[in-house]
């Protein structure tokens, strides 16, 4: 199964400059492996532990997994996966 | 409506029916258009909520100098305010904003102090609290970690949304600061628990992103998850679609983030039509499109829109 993953700036020193990488696997967890697998060294910068680091947000077809099952939230073909760092808002902040 | 002054008005805005973007008799979106406020957005009851209380609390004294990061709309309620009480404002501001932000905070006498455009809001923020060590004499009223932000909308706009419509089942507001919906996240959740409440937060270009480390990134103290129940990121094509849907089927002209807001609202509706549920979804217009004009996002295509809204701060 393929998923896109969106990686943003700051993180495509791990992706050879690439801003979407395929990942597979059937949860969130999985396609973090799997993206992984090819790009090593990422993994560890958006996980703590076994939770999202507190300034990566990862976004499941543009809804945050925080509010939805974490990593644990279900993936599947075609989905895309957003990952952005967390920013001070725009209007309402902004 | 009568008032003793502008700055009286504030709160109590209109909550108006959407019957053509609704998607059925049983699904109805209403949008709380808090453009009719007396600055034209959502932040005029947050930054004189701040104001008045750090008055009452001892913290502003005649002539004090305010300090805010802000990327326009909070800036220019505190500017209007602070002129009206006597105060000196100094905005730090993300170079890039539309002009129209910069040409009203000059207009009501703030100082604009440009933060570099890479990094965005979180930039303004870092600049904002270096000059506050600065200038230990200034007062930063702080509206990411202000707790009259949120009060202003636990005391306001959320009991104004249940009395006009007791049956209100979903609220979806922008996240920023949070302000909005921690505030009336907290009073649903202590007067009517069933109501979802919704976030939808802008999703800019990459530069807005640009952090030079992850330890950078910026969660404002406000924030507390557990009074939202879902959190939608949305792109400025969904956002410029649905601003101009909103103007086109109910003439309602608001600001881009209000399309991002409706756009998540829409969601909603959609999943109650499929699951056969009846719905009452409130949202938020936060500000009329008047201060966007030169971003391009109301002239041409929207694949025209979306490239020129590249790189701004669009909400």
């Amino acid at each position: 199964m393929a998923v896109e993953v969106r990686i943003p700036t700051i993180l495509r020193t791990y992706t050879g400059g690439a801003k979407t990488v395929d990942g597979s696997g059937g949860t969130l967890a999985e396609v973090i492996d799997s993206v992984e697998s090819g790009n090593p060294g990422i993994k560890s910068r958006l996980l703590e532990g076994e939770d999202l680091r507190r300034f990566i947000n990862v976004y499941v077809n543009d809804e945050d997994v925080r509010f939805l099952s974490g990593l644990d939230t279900t993936v599947t073909d075609g989905d895309v996966v957003v990952v952005l760092p967390a920013v001070a808002g725009g209007q309402s902040g902004r | 409506m009568r008032y003793d002054s502008a700055l009286d008005s504030i709160g109590n805005t209109p909550l108006v029916g959407l019957p053509r973007l609704s998607p059925s008799p049983d699904v109805r979106l209403w949008a709380k258009l808090e453009d009719r406020s007396p600055t034209g957005s959502v932040k005029d009851r947050a930054a004189v909520r701040m104001l008045v209380d750090a008055e009452k609390g001892g913290q502003l004294r005649p002539h004090c100098t305010i300090l805010e990061p802000t990327s326009g709309n909070t800036g220019i309620s505190l500017a209007m305010a602070a002129k009206l009480r006597g105060y000196r404002l100094v905005c730090v501001m993300p170079e890039n904003t539309s002009i129209e932000r910069r040409q009203l905070l000059q207009m009501w006498g703030a100082e604009i102090v440009s933060s570099p455009a890479a990094g965005g809001s979180n930039e303004a923020v870092r600049v904002a609290k270096r000059l506050a060590e600065e200038h230990p004499d200034w007062v930063m009223l702080y509206q990411y970690g202000n707790p009259a932000n949120a009060l202003a909308h636990y005391e306001g706009t959320g009991p104004e949304i249940l009395a006009d419509l007791p049956s209100v089942t979903h609220f979806v507001a922008g996240l920023g600061t949070t302000g909005t919906l921690m505030g009336v996240g907290r009073f649903f959740r202590e007067h009517k628990p069933a109501v979802r409440v919704i976030a939808a937060e802008p999703r800019y270009g990459e530069l807005v992103y640009g952090l030079r480390n992850l330890d950078e990134g910026f969660v404002p103290e406000l924030y507390d998850a557990e009074l939202i129940d879902s959190r939608f990121s949305v792109g400025p094509r969904d956002a410029v679609r649905r601003t101009r849907e909103l103007l086109e089927a109910e003439g309602i002209f608001a600001g881009i983030s209000t399309g991002a807001i409706l756009h998540a609202a829409l969601a909603q509706a959609a999943r109650c039509v499929k699951a056969g549920e009846a719905a009452d979804i409130v949202f938020v217009v936060a500000d009329g499109g008047w201060k966007y004009l030169s971003t391009g996002a109301y002239e041409g295509t929207i694949d025209e829109a979306e490239q020129r809204l590249e790189g701004q701060l669009w909400a």
